[in-house]
């Protein structure tokens, strides 16, 4: 996984999702510039009830640290309807991160939702096809599978080791059952977000 | 999807294999078109949701349903135009069948189970009773051998029918969701019993929609409405240390 841009805004929560905004919201900027309240309501459509989480602040202070990286740049526009007048673009080096997080299939701990932000973005981002990255992605958790199931048939009945393999067995499972209710999903050509 | 630098000819071959149930407006397509390799010695899972035509597919591999179009070649035989006796006469020869509700006949013992597919393929009597005690052995359940299937559990009768798909020592072991009626405990000594007969070299096709019986297979097919939309190796390569997969290391 790539690292996140700046690590000490990890605060609880919040500071792990502003992490996945970052390439997401790269990715949401790849095929054409955008105002960030636009990045923002796709962000919150592709999040449904979770987007509560993403404070409006939040997505501004992580625009301004993607331009000071380097990874996109920005333009004023003249509009006098809104205060929101400034209109974001990826840079190339911008662009070079979106295709590293399309291709990375580290499996994130805590929750599925960078996973689904990615086939999100990717769909919106028309950079990369969401079912491809789910079928690596699976082919990266069978072999984890088959590696922790052969661990669990080696270990004898009753060992203490086998209960936490147990536990590998049926997290990775569930994970598997949903990556195949993303392919379904990802496959039959919806609209994206 | 045929495996790479395949040596010599696969035990079963399919092409553009096509299963249509009912007529007209009513037809259904349950399998549109698959193209299937399988090597001696290969372990083979087939892995998709209930309704995705893989059980059916597994039903043509073995002969128990005709295909509606396709040319299917088993153990050097082609199939599709097989006189109904010869093909009765193949699939006892050469294939074992593992099915999720067992199929034992209840009013014979656990080797008598065994027994039953060697009689009808015409070995002796003293060969078969000793074959099937080696059999129930490997299977672990070489003390249940005069029960009925009603005294066993439902692990312990999934170990009878794998034994008695083995008895002709067939080309290929096929079958399907075999361990779809068996709680944790269960599954897990069947799970077992195909990584062994993987290990040995046993030619094995399984249909499931249990991860954990397709990942004893090394090779994974998976199926979606019918066809076959996605293939991966399960041995090397991608394989991860287990201490990543288990959240031990960073």
């Amino acid at each position: 996984m790539n690292e996140p841009l700046e690590l000490s805004d990890r605060e609880p929560l919040r500071g792990y999702q502003l992490h996945v905004v970052q390439e997401v919201m790269l990715a949401l900027l790849a095929q054409s510039g955008a105002h960030a309240y636009e990045l923002r309501a796709r962000l919150a459509l592709a999040l449904g009830p979770l987007a509560e989480a993403l404070n409006e602040g939040r997505v501004y202070v992580t625009l301004g640290r993607l331009e000071k990286s380097g990874l996109i740049r920005s333009e004023r526009v003249d509009r006098v309807d809104r205060r929101d007048r400034r209109v974001y673009e990826l840079t190339e080096s911008g662009r070079e991160r979106v295709l590293a997080w399309f291709e990375d299939v580290s499996w994130p701990k805590p929750a599925p939702a960078e996973f689904h932000l990615k086939l999100v973005a990717a769909a919106a981002a028309g950079l990369a096809d969401p079912v491809r990255i789910v079928d690596r992605q699976r082919h990266e958790l069978l072999a984890g599978l088959r590696e922790a199931q052969r661990a669990a048939l080696a270990e004898p009945t009753g060992a203490v080791a086998g209960l936490l393999l147990e536990g590998v067995l049926l997290r990775l499972q569930a994970d598997l059952r949903w990556l195949e209710a993303c392919a379904r999903f990802w496959s039959t050509g919806r609209d994206r977000p | 999807m045929s495996a790479p630098a395949m040596t010599r000819a696969p035990v079963v071959s399919a092409r553009g294999l096509l299963k249509d149930y009912g007529n007209g407006a009513a037809r259904v397509r349950a399998v549109r078109g698959v193209d299937l390799d399988v090597a001696a010695g290969e372990s083979v899972a087939i892995i998709g949701p209930s309704g995705c035509g893989k059980s059916t597919l597994l039903y043509l591999l073995g002969g128990l349903e005709r295909p509606t179009a396709g040319s299917l070649r088993l153990a050097d035989r082609r199939l599709e135009r097989l006189p109904e006796a010869q093909l009765a006469r193949l699939r006892r020869h050469a294939l074992g069948f593992v099915f999720q509700s067992f199929h034992l006949v209840d009013e014979l013992t656990a080797a008598e189970n065994v027994e039953l597919p060697m009689l009808l393929a015409g070995a002796s009597r003293h060969q078969v009773r000793k074959r099937a005690g080696e059999l129930l052995r490997s299977v672990g359940l070489a003390d249940r051998a005069g029960h009925l299937p009603s005294a066993l559990s439902g692990g312990q009768r999934q170990r009878v029918a794998i034994a008695r798909a083995l008895a002709n020592a067939p080309a290929v072991v096929l079958a399907d969701e075999p361990t779809g009626n068996l709680d944790g405990e269960a599954t897990t000594e069947v799970l077992r019993l195909f990584e062994q007969l993987r290990a040995d070299g046993q030619t094995l096709v399984l249909v499931t929609h249990d991860e954990r019986v397709a990942a004893t297979a090394d090779r994974l097919l998976t199926m979606r409405d019918g066809v076959l939309v996605d293939e991966t190796r399960l041995t090397g390569g991608t394989a991860r240390s287990l201490g990543a997969i288990t959240g031990l290391d960073e």
